[in-house]
């Protein structure tokens, strides 16, 4: 289970962002493919975790799982993988190796509000 | 007085600081001339006795050392140093998988200019490293024919992950009635096109073909960056 320090890279990298702009993240957008070796639930569970204690606790993860894209050199086009099982093209059978998209595991965007660290407490 | 929120689109990577410094070990090898070979799998394939036998013989002819990642404690390089090749424990603590840094860390006070094979054996894990890049030239997943014929299945990502498949543990091939037509097919099922060799370091059967592979590697590899200096 090395999801944990996955999600405490992701609290970090956000918070940098976050700082940067000068904004409060509402929810960490990522993309993750099944060949990046991270499981989705897992990390779901690590995120809260990694985010206690800093400015990210609360937010949500937001995860896209991205499917797995093959180059089918029969074909000369790229396929959808039906099966994480079956490195094969989905429509003649060939078999490949050419993995073009799968391997993801990048934050993609940050649901973010400005912040107002001079805002007086009740103003509305 | 709340501000509306917003989506700001960015990109990116995780992995990035690890993937620089493997990036970085692979640059460095390459202009050394190391070649690289990194070995996964569960616990118990039979990593260390494969490492330990690989060395031993490559030792004859060929500059060799290796690095070796566990949760705790040195028995890993303690056996492995019965080759007399230098070895260098790496303990990880409580991390399942090693990472590009403490390969770096590790080789630190080695000149591994002055070696022709770098093995790195990582943590028994068929799940993390798949996750992380050493900067390694080959990465060898090893399975025992006690493991079961459909485990390139249950785990495609790191068989998926690696550039070549060992079968160990041969000599034991027969008594747990293994199936190697059925490892081979679930091999090429989730990786189509990598090469597998069976092998057991007990009767040294399939080691000469796999010592013959890495050494035409190693030949390839110093080939291409000589061609590449040119």
């Amino acid at each position: 289970m090395h999801e944990l320090s996955i999600a405490m890279s992701i609290v970090d990298m956000a918070l940098e962002e976050a700082e940067r702009r000068d904004v409060r993240i509402d929810a960490v957008h990522i993309e993750l493919g099944p060949l990046s070796g991270v499981i989705a639930d897992a990390l779901f569970f690590s995120y809260e975790m990694a985010c206690c204690g800093t400015p990210l606790e609360g937010s949500r993860l937001v995860i896209r799982e991205v499917p797995i894209e093959v180059y089918c050199p029969a074909c000369e086009a790229q396929k959808t993988l039906s099966s994480m099982q079956w490195f094969c093209c989905p429509e003649c059978g060939t078999p490949t190796s050419d993995v073009i998209h799968g391997k993801e595991l990048a934050i993609t965007g940050l649901e973010v509000h400005d912040e107002r660290r001079t805002a007086p407490v009740g103003s509305a | 007085m709340s501000a509306e929120p917003r989506l700001l689109e960015v990109r990116k990577n995780v992995l990035k600081q690890n993937d620089v410094v493997a990036r970085a070990l692979r640059g460095r090898f390459r202009a050394q001339g190391t070649f690289v070979v990194s070995l996964v799998s569960s616990p118990g394939a039979g990593k260390t006795a494969f490492l330990e036998k690989t060395l031993t013989l490559l030792r004859q002819d060929y500059r060799v050392a290796a690095l070796v990642g566990d949760l705790a404690t040195e028995n890993d390089a303690i056996r492995l140093a019965r080759s007399h090749a230098p070895v260098k424990q790496i303990t990880t603590g409580t991390l399942c998988h090693l990472e590009a840094a403490m390969v770096e860390h590790a080789l630190s006070d080695w000149d591994v200019g002055q070696l022709d094979f770098l093995f790195i054996e990582n943590v028994g894990n068929l799940v993390c490293p798949s996750s992380y890049d050493l900067g390694e030239n080959l990465r060898i997943v090893l399975l025992s024919v006690t493991e079961g014929e459909d485990k390139p299945l249950k785990y495609p990502t790191i068989f998926n992950s690696a550039d070549m498949a060992m079968i160990t543990k041969m000599d034991l091939a027969e008594a747990v009635e293994f199936d190697e037509a059925s490892v081979r097919a679930n091999i090429q099922a989730v990786r189509p096109g990598m090469r597998c060799f069976a092998v057991s370091t007990k009767t040294s059967m399939g080691l000469k073909q796999y010592l013959q592979f890495l050494k035409d590697r190693l030949t390839e590899f110093t080939q291409a960056e000589t061609a590449l200096r040119e």
